[in-house]
């Protein structure tokens, strides 16, 4: 192995520098005591965390964005793991077209869907509703989680199914028994990508949520574009932090860079 | 039953994606045929009003071309940056690499919203980088930077630069180490092993990123709402005020579609000519 030079070590730390500055300035204007932003702050103060306590829309927000990640991410995960093995275990006529379209949203520009999605919805009279916000959050998520499950899928090894459909298995008990169990890990880290996708989605979102649907990231978008005060910081980095402990937690179980590179990247 | 099975499996999917999917984009287009009046709403005509006024018009020009070059620019620029960052990636101790690969990929997971209101914080004209070139008396007055071109674009940088380096690093995976031995064995210095045996071998990830990362730039909303707001307005923030401002939802679907239009056909020409250059290098 060779290892990396002096120049190489500069660039690393100044492109983490890069990486990390606008989080550190998040959470540093956060603490501020004043009623401004400011950083570095010029004192420690949990004043706007507590002004979060202070504003429910906030705290309803971030509870409509769980909800809508966990319902979006498990019908996401449902129907994309029979779509998965139809699509991973052999070739058949259209399979190529059927995969194309299932990774099709995440060519087309986000602002397009999210006008696309407007119509739909407000032509069907389920505009700004919590199952019409789930169903285009599902379609945008699809393609993470597709691809998650069928990498797992063509690692399987067709001889386990035949044998237990040769001692007698039923189509169910093989997909119970041997092959949910063989790609739990593909499953379970596409459920958390499109969670998190889901969570932290804006462009779609903001064109089809109402006042009660509101999501945390639409809410903190519209605040950060009239007004700028320390409370958007401190909700932020909360969100940061909830975050940072997801991505630890998944890094333990399942391993960031397969979730994001792909399997067999290791 | 072996024919329909992969079909029945895939069937609610499909279905799904039929009518969630399919029909609003089908929706969408004949949206933007239709006409529109400040006291009637959208009019059910079918013409190519919208486009012929969007096509003529030199502020939409100026738009597009904005939209277009800020995408250009955040690619040549997250090219350059995460191009040799994966390399260097790839030769760390592996306790740093696993650090630097939580500093890469960690930002993507937090929503854009919060990671472009970091850089409002330190672009500002009273922002962090302002503030303390002045306490170090390096400049008089503020440099701008909140809503210019030159703002979104470090913005951009900054959350699309991950998938370049995703892209890269997944190329250069493939390459075999023994290969630069053998050059820097031969005599050739750091840079020239670089240039001559590393980023032929990356080129491929290279192309793939570049891709991902101008389709990405090109149809970007938060970050170029926030620090361009109305003043430096893009493709998609000009849609997103047609749509819930003026409400002009016809025109707006019609500059919608020809960004869609713009995108696919700038990849799909970027794909032939990858292909036609490099066809040695996929194989």
């Amino acid at each position: 192995m060779i290892r990396n030079g002096l120049f190489a070590k500069l660039f690393s730390i100044v492109f983490a520098v890069f990486m990390l500055a606008p989080l550190v300035v998040v959470i540093g204007v956060s603490f501020t005591p004043e009623g401004f932003l400011e950083f570095p702050p010029s004192g420690i103060s949990l004043r706007w965390f507590r002004a979060i306590l202070d504003n429910p829309d906030f705290i309803e927000a971030a509870i409509m964005s769980v909800q809508l990640g966990v319902a979006s991410a498990t019908i996401a995960t449902v129907i994309c793991i029979p779509a998965a093995l139809a699509i991973g275990s052999g070739r058949f006529a259209g399979r190529d077209a059927l995969q194309a379209l299932f990774l099709s949203p995440l060519t087309v520009p986000t602002v397009v869907l999210g006008i696309a999605f407007l119509r739909f919805l407000s032509m069907m009279g389920l505009n700004g509703t919590f199952w019409g916000l789930v169903f285009c959050h599902v379609v945008i998520i699809v393609p993470f989680v597709l691809r998650l499950v069928l990498a797992s899928v063509t690692g399987l090894d067709p001889s386990i199914a035949r044998a237990a459909t040769s001692l007698g298995a039923s189509d169910w008990t093989v997909f119970r028994r041997i092959t949910l169990p063989a790609i739990i890990p593909g499953v379970v880290g596409g459920w958390v990508l499109a969670f998190i996708t889901s969570f932290d989605e804006l462009t779609v979102t903001v064109f089809i949520v109402n006042p009660a649907t509101t999501t945390l990231p639409v809410k903190l978008f519209s605040h950060i574009t009239q007004t700028t005060d320390p409370l958007v910081a401190s909700v932020s980095t909360v969100a940061i932090l909830f975050t940072v402990a997801l991505m630890l937690i998944v890094d333990r179980i399942y391993g960031l860079d397969r979730l994001l590179i792909g399997e067999g990247s290791r | 039953m072996i024919g329909t099975r992969p079909w029945l499996l895939s069937a609610p999917a499909l279905v799904l994606f039929l009518v969630m999917l399919v029909t609003p984009l089908i929706m969408t287009a004949v949206l933007s045929f239709n006409s529109f009046d400040f006291y009637g709403g959208i009019k059910p005509t079918f013409g190519l009003g919208n486009y012929a006024d969007v096509l003529s018009d030199s502020y939409f020009y100026e738009i597009f071309g904005r939209t277009f070059m800020i995408a250009l620019v955040t690619t040549v620029i997250a090219a350059l940056i995460g191009t040799p960052q994966a390399y260097f990636m790839l030769r760390m101790h592996p306790f740093w690499r696993s650090v630097m690969i939580l500093v890469v990929l960690g930002p993507l997971l937090i929503s854009v919203v919060v990671r472009t209101l970091g850089w409002a914080i330190l672009l500002g004209n009273n922002g962090v980088i302002n503030e303390a070139l002045r306490r170090f008396d390096m400049i008089e007055r503020p440099i701008k930077m909140m809503y210019t071109s030159g703002g979104i674009v470090l913005a951009l940088v900054h959350v699309m630069v991950p998938f370049m380096i995703l892209a890269v690093w997944a190329a250069l995976q493939r390459q075999d180490p023994a290969t630069e031995k053998a050059a820097e064995s031969l005599g050739a210095g750091p840079f020239t092993v670089f240039r001559r045996i590393v980023l032929p071998q990356a080129m491929p990830g290279i192309l793939s990123g570049s891709l991902i990362v101008f389709s990405l730039s090109a149809s970007a909303f938060a970050t170029p709402a926030i620090l361009g707001g109305r003043r430096v307005k893009v493709a998609s923030t000009t849609v997103y005020d047609e749509f819930l401002n003026t409400l002009n939802w016809p025109l707006g679907a019609a500059i919608a579609i020809i960004l869609l239009v713009a995108v696919l056909a700038i990849m799909v020409a970027w794909n032939r000519l990858v292909e036609k250059r490099f066809a040695g290098v996929f194989q």
